[in-house]
């Protein structure tokens, strides 16, 4: 089970870090999806994988439990996530939409600088 | 009156000012003027204490881990210096009322007048030196508000901002040098630093933390070769150069140098670095200041030759020097002061401040030239006159100083100085006051009205007197200054009074006179061999070092900050895989400690959807819908693979985000282009996959690692576990710590969401307000529409599940502090709910409907959870501690309630507010008017005619 979640968080970190090497907006976002995935269950399985153990306490029996911390972690950070979501998918489309343009990269004349502005 | 008030009092007050402008100039100048009196009053209770010796304190210990206290002492230096500050600044408000003319800002003025006060009166009475650097960066800050205070002036802004390049630079330099100092010593107190002389000079940091210190006095207090500043400074009103340059921010310098003398001076190092420093700066001001024509830049630089005067004294080393220093600190305040204020008098009334178009004004302005031509003589060194006694000490200690061996360069050097200082006095009153009058004055001049020339009249008054008697009016003062810097040793005999003997001093005194008086009389000469001589302009100099320095940044953030993304998004990989690399060739590991737990069918299963999604969505990354698609499987395997490894509260979470997340995308795709084109080479992605590939083999190593070994140290997870339900009363471990344990983090976390969802809607607004709506509105869609936009089947369902899904959310939120379940996965069913209507009957349909703002969602959402958490003060207990108990209402079984649950109410409507108002935002992009629907679907059952047909009429 180890070895199915280790490779699991190892595929997603690797596709979604060539996700965001990619140069359009849109793969960005996808890769950052992924990345995203792979962070939270590699946070979660910092808890240490464990089955049929939800951390709910039992009253009646004395049964193990999960480490719930790193859940707890885990689930702000889902919502989080989806927060950061939002505002780059935002970005990119006010991007987009502005300048019809999805390239994520500044080219050389995006950057010429304004006039210096000291007096 | 507590030292803590004398230091706050001209921060407070510098409110009132700015307020009462609208009343009137004379209630601002007021405001500022009872201010600095109350503070000065308050420093004058003290006066008793001082002079007996006492040290007067007050202690605050702010944040005692770092050494930083807010400790305050009042000695004989600080009083002194808090004395000129205080007293002259008085002086200072009175003489700026009259002289700043209507179209000035004064309530500006006094404000930043009061704030460089609050701040200088905080250097010289603070106890610690981290305290004391924030006063010290504080005169830099608001030093440069005043200097630039014409800001429509050119040279105002450019000195201004020299200004506090030069003397925020050397600060800088200082906060090193102090910090090296308190890690000698130990402690931050400079009464404990004052007791380490042994042991900071012993140490080997002496050295750097001496020139770093040194660094910040030297800038500070404009010396040689950091002088150039304080000519520049000159383009402010007057009154800020008066303050500013006699008894203020120049000073700070010195009064650091006073102050740290007992532990610092006594070195050879101190003694050639300080001495040679002030003597090579006096003489330079000096010779400088004979050849400059305006009025202000003479005594700008009379003053930089005479702070190196002082400095050259303090270098001396020897104690007697010190009580010749803090002498003539006392009595250069007070003639610099009388002679700027004197120079504002004559450009107020003649509109120039050019020597050379002035002369002869004796009789046109007989009181300007009385208190002038006092002042002027006192700073040649005239008796009886004040200046006469310090300078008459100074050069006695000179004849006694070796410099390398030499006798006479010292004596020598200083008794140049102290001629061209004769000649540029006497040329302050000869070419200004004497001469024939002339008839070519830009205005009339005339003496000015009783405030303008109160206040430097009543300096002048002090000049003498402090000239005639010394020893009773400032003489008990100068020996507990003196004492107060040597450190409480015992004074080495000396007496103020005006005839000494024949000595040496004399002479010198006598030649430099009559000296000063001769090239006087050469001067035009003079002036030509002046300019003749190649000289370097400092201002270029500067100006070359920061334009070169400007430059330079430039050329480094162009280098690194280019614009392209996908370069510092490969940098930060490539970065993070190599410190990955080195810690995993360095570190160690343990041994393996878990037994693995043994892999289902299922789950295999699940992991070949997973990474067949995965590497489905970067093989066909180009074709966006599918990508989406795919990446929705991944999600689902992600939260089944929660639920099944014992985290049924992350696996409902992450399905309902899954769902929003989705909707979301499914939108932006909306907009955007459906295709990723192909833009980066064959060899730009195969160096992405072998960097990708590296990082994923790293990462799923890493965890690999982790999940076969045991916990290093103890968690706190146990103690979690333990306390759930006797200290938070909930069984669900993982929602008690989110609402209790860990309720501050989850607090900061709902409003983190809340910013993001209203930076979506600014950022809404700001593209729907640019032309970008003229595209929206007439764009095409990328696909062809469907015929039926809100299909009745939907429509229907989704509204018969309306209530099913409010209850649901409902059903989970109250679950939620025993089973799996809470506050932020009833937000997020809710908003589902809420979505549902919108995507079935349409954003009009749905908005018109909308009874609250999602704003004022988020806004209750937090205000609710802080309300909580608030409560628990009023219990004395810390911020968001919880509470709860149980009820027991028949026939109802017993149930809990928690303060933790109405938290919870609060992550609740901020995880609503927040996605429903990001999902809103979105939706805006895709309005176009005429889309609302007169009936809530498509097909109105009731009606026979087609809503087609009636569409087209309403468009003929």
């Amino acid at each position: 089970m180890e070895a199915l979640v280790a490779t699991a968080v190892g595929v997603m970190t690797a596709a979604g870090i060539f996700l965001i090497l990619r140069r359009r907006t849109f793969p960005v976002i996808l890769g950052l999806s992924l990345i995203t995935y792979a962070v939270n269950v590699f946070l979660f399985a910092t808890g240490r994988l464990a089955l049929n153990a939800p951390a709910v306490l039992n009253k009646y029996e004395d049964v193990p439990y999960t480490d719930p911390l790193p859940q707890a972690l885990v689930l702000t950070a889902i919502v989080i996530s989806f927060g950061m979501t939002a505002v780059i998918v935002m970005i990119s489309l006010s991007a987009y939409l502005s300048s019809k343009d999805d390239h994520i990269d500044m080219t050389a004349q995006d950057c010429v600088d304004a006039p210096g502005e000291d007096a | 009156m507590s030292l803590f008030l004398i230091a706050a009092l001209p921060f407070l007050g510098a409110v009132f000012p700015a307020l009462l402008i609208r009343a009137g100039r004379n209630a601002a100048a007021s405001a500022a003027g009872l201010t600095t009196f109350l503070a000065l009053a308050g420093l004058l209770i003290h006066i008793p204490a001082v002079m007996r010796g006492e040290v007067v304190t007050a202690r605050f210990d702010w944040i005692p881990g770092l050494g930083l206290n807010a400790n305050f002492m009042l000695d004989g230096l600080g009083f002194l210096f808090a004395l000129l500050i205080l007293g002259i600044g008085l002086l200072i408000i009175l003489y700026a009322r009259f002289y700043l003319s209507r179209e000035d800002p004064m309530g500006q003025f006094y404000t930043y007048l009061l704030l460089f006060q609050g701040a200088m009166v905080g250097i010289v009475l603070s106890d610690n030196i981290l305290l004391l650097l924030i006063f010290w960066e504080l005169t830099s800050l608001s030093s440069f508000l005043l200097i630039g205070y014409w800001r429509h002036l050119p040279e105002g802004r450019q000195g201004a901002r020299m200004a506090l390049a030069v003397t925020g630079g050397g600060g800088l330099a200082m906060i090193a040098g102090m910090l090296i100092l308190g890690n000698i010593v130990g402690s931050y107190d400079l009464s404990v630093i004052l007791q380490n002389k042994e042991l900071i000079q012993a140490s080997p940091y002496y050295m750097p933390a001496l020139i770093l210190i040194l660094l910040g006095c030297f800038t500070k207090s404009a010396q040689f070769p950091f002088h150039f500043w304080l000519p520049h400074a000159m383009a402010a009103p007057t009154p800020v150069s008066a303050y500013l340059h006699s008894a203020t921010m120049v000073k700070a310098g010195l009064f650091l140098m006073a102050r740290m003398w007992p532990v610092l001076a006594g070195t050879d190092a101190w003694f050639y670095i300080v001495a040679t420093t002030g003597l090579i700066t006096m003489l330079l001001g000096a010779v400088i200041a004979l050849f400059k024509d305006d009025l202000k830049a003479l005594l700008a630089f009379s003053t930089v030759s005479h702070l190196g005067l002082v400095t050259m004294l303090l270098g001396f080393g020897t104690k007697i020097a010190v009580v010749a220093a803090m002498f003539h600190i006392i009595n250069h305040a007070t003639f610099k002061a009388a002679l700027f204020m004197t120079a504002g008098i004559v450009d107020h009334e003649t509109h120039t401040r050019d020597v050379k178009r002035l002369g002869g004004l004796r009789h046109l302005m007989p009181i300007t030239f009385t208190i002038g031509t006092l002042a002027a003589l006192s700073m040649a060194g005239l008796p009886p006159l004040n200046g006469f006694l310090s300078k008459e000490m100074m050069l006695e200690e000179t004849v006694h100083t070796t410099w390398l061996h030499s006798h006479y360069l010292v004596p020598g050097l200083a008794l140049l100085a102290a001629l061209f200082s004769a000649a540029y006095s006497f040329r302050f009153v000869g070419h200004v006051f004497l001469g024939p009058q002339r008839d070519d004055y830009p205005a009339h001049p005339h003496d000015p009205p009783v405030g303008l020339w109160l206040a430097p009249a009543f300096l002048v008054v002090l000049v003498v007197l402090i000239g005639l008697y010394s020893a009773a009016v400032v003489g008990p003062l100068v020996a507990v200054v003196s004492g107060a810097v040597i450190g409480g040793e015992k004074l080495p005999y000396y007496s103020l009074k005006l005839w000494h003997g024949f000595t040496p001093a004399l002479y010198m005194s006598a030649v430099a006179t009559l000296g000063g008086l001769f090239l006087l009389s050469q001067h035009k000469r003079g002036e030509q061999v002046w300019n003749a001589l190649p000289r370097p302009e400092a201002k270029v100099i500067f100006d070359a070092i920061v334009n070169a320095g400007t430059k330079l940044s430039r050329w480094v953030t162009d280098e690194l900050h280019n614009g392209v993304l996908s370069r510092y998004a490969i940098i930060f990989v490539a970065f993070t895989v190599g410190l990955g690399y080195y810690a995993y060739t360095t570190g160690t590991i343990g041994v393996v400690t878990r037994v693995p737990l043994p892999a289902q069918t299922i789950p295999i299963i699940g992991w070949i959807c997973l990474v067949g999604a995965t590497l489905g969505i970067m093989w066909f990354h180009r074709n966006r819908l599918l990508s989406l698609v795919l990446i929705g499987v991944v999600g689902l395997i992600v939260s089944i693979a929660f639920n099944y490894l014992s985290a049924p509260d992350l696996a409902l979470t992450q399905i309902s985000v899954e769902v929003v997340t989705m909707i979301l995308l499914l939108l932006s795709l909306n907009f955007l282009p459906t295709e990723t084109p192909w833009d980066s080479s064959a060899g730009r992605r195969w160096r992405d996959a072998a960097i990708s590939v590296v990082a994923g083999l790293g990462t799923g190593a890493l965890i690999y690692a982790i999940m076969l070994r045991d916990f290093a140290f103890p968690t706190i997870s146990d103690f979690h576990l333990a306390n759930s339900y006797k200290g938070g009363g909930g069984t669900n471990v993982v929602n008690v710590i989110l609402v209790d344990f860990r309720g501050f983090d989850t607090f900061g976390e709902i409003i983190v969401l809340g910013i993001a969802a209203l930076i979506i809607f600014a950022l809404t607004e700001a593209v729907l307000s640019s032309n970008v709506r003229s595209y929206l509105l007439n764009r095409k869609p990328h696909w062809p529409q469907s015929g039926d936009s809100h299909p009745l089947m939907m429509v229907v369902v989704t509204r018969v599940m309306m209530p099913i899904a409010l209850m649901v959310g409902a059903y989970i939120f109250f679950r939620g502090h025993n089973q799996p379940g809470g506050g932020f996965i009833a937000g997020l069913i809710v908003a589902i709910a809420y979505l549902m209507q919108y995507m079935a009957s349409g954003y009009t349909w749905a908005i018109e409907r909308q009874r609250f703002y999602y704003h004022g969602t988020i806004g209750w959402g937090v205000l609710i959870a802080a309300a909580t958490g608030l409560g628990a003060w009023f219990n004395d207990r810390p911020f968001l501690t919880s509470d709860f108990g149980y009820l027991n209402w028949p026939p109802l079984e017993e149930f809990e309630w928690a303060t933790a649950m109405l938290f919870d109410t609060g992550v609740f409507l901020a995880v609503l507010g927040a996605v429903m108002l990001a999902l809103d935002s979105l939706s805006r992009f895709a309005w176009q008017p005429g889309m609302a629907q007169e009936f809530p679907m498509d097909i109105n059952p009731l009606r026979d005619d087609p809503p087609e047909e009636e569409q087209e009429k309403e468009q003929v």
